[in-house]
């Protein structure tokens, strides 16, 4: 904030959040310990603020919907064909994909805290955090669906899995009709973050 | 994939660092994500039982609480220490003239 008014000035700098002073105690006692690097945790968050996120899964399903031999490497063995792509690292150690048909609708949770996979969507959104949809999401997933706008017929089951630190789990959406010929990077492009996730279905094609 | 993301990765710049600092410390070996995982889930359900936590600073506020009781849990701080130094920072901001850079004496 600027502090240009004569008639409004501090003779000290601001005093910054009680949660950043401890944050900053915990990082400057481990520094002085040296059993951390700051430069490593600048690294950390500018990866993770500017490198990462939804768009890598999203060209991993765009590939899934364009070549067949992917689509079938991917679900036998997730982990190794996302890290193919040059998706791998931290939190990704263990991932499986789960394909959406007509029959099937699976949905993700982490119940325990926010368990994700990190190299293919990102940092989780608030929502995935909440108490409400972390409860929710297992007892009443259609009613939870139905307030993310996804409607499904009563045919086409639920499957609701829980993420853990071991094994992380994302969702293969149906390719939209309409889409017949397009690109990677056209169809990526229709990828939402929710529908990797179950509680979105990727966008229509226009 | 130019559309920007609909919300920012972190809300406060603290939760950046302190999402940071936990990576770094269990990339470093000192504890592995399981172990975290177990701590920080038992503490969202410990705070979750008053209110329910939105997920946002909340969630983070949580996540602070569970990493500084978890290291102490693994002798890798003291909570005097935490305490002593927080305040130390303070003092250093309300002591430093406005604009000048703002360290520990």
């Amino acid at each position: 904030m600027p502090h240009d008014s004569d008639d409004h000035t501090h003779a000290h700098s601001v005093l910054p959040s009680d949660a950043t002073l401890r944050v900053k105690a915990i990082e400057t006692l481990l520094i002085s310990k040296g059993l951390i690097d700051p430069a490593a945790l600048d690294a950390i968050v500018d990866t993770y603020q500017n490198k990462i996120g939804p768009k890598n899964g999203a060209m991993v399903v765009a590939r899934a919907w364009s070549d067949s031999a992917f689509y079938d490497t991917l679900f036998y063995d997730t982990t190794e064909t996302v890290a193919d792509m040059g998706f791998y690292g931290r939190q990704g150690e263990h991932i499986m994909a789960l394909q959406n048909t007509d029959e099937i609708h699976n949905i993700v949770v982490c119940t325990l805290c926010s368990c994700y996979p990190w190299p293919l969507l990102g940092i989780p959104p608030s929502w995935y955090k909440s108490d409400a949809y972390r409860a929710r999401a297992v007892r009443e997933p259609r009613k939870v669906l139905a307030e993310f706008g996804v409607t499904l017929p009563s045919e086409t089951s639920v499957r609701v899995w829980d993420s853990t630190a071991e094994l992380r789990y994302f969702v293969i959406p149906q390719r939209p009709k309409g889409t017949e010929g397009w690109s990677e990077k056209r169809l990526a492009a229709l990828v939402t973050r929710d529908s990797m996730i179950g509680t979105g279905f990727p966008k229509d094609a226009q | 994939m130019s559309a920007p993301p609909p919300e920012p990765v972190f809300e406060e710049v603290w939760q950046g660092q302190l999402f940071a600092l936990t990576v770094h410390l269990n990339e470093s070996g000192y504890f592995s994500w399981s172990d975290w995982a177990k701590k920080f889930g038992t503490s969202l359900n410990k705070h979750g039982v008053d209110r329910a936590l939105n997920g946002g600073e909340d969630y983070f506020t949580v996540w602070l609480d569970a990493l500084e009781e978890f290291l102490i849990e693994i002798n890798m701080t003291g909570r005097k220490d935490l305490v002593l130094i927080k305040e130390a920072w303070k003092t250093a901001y309300l002591t430093t003239p406005h604009g000048a850079p703002i360290s520990l004496k």
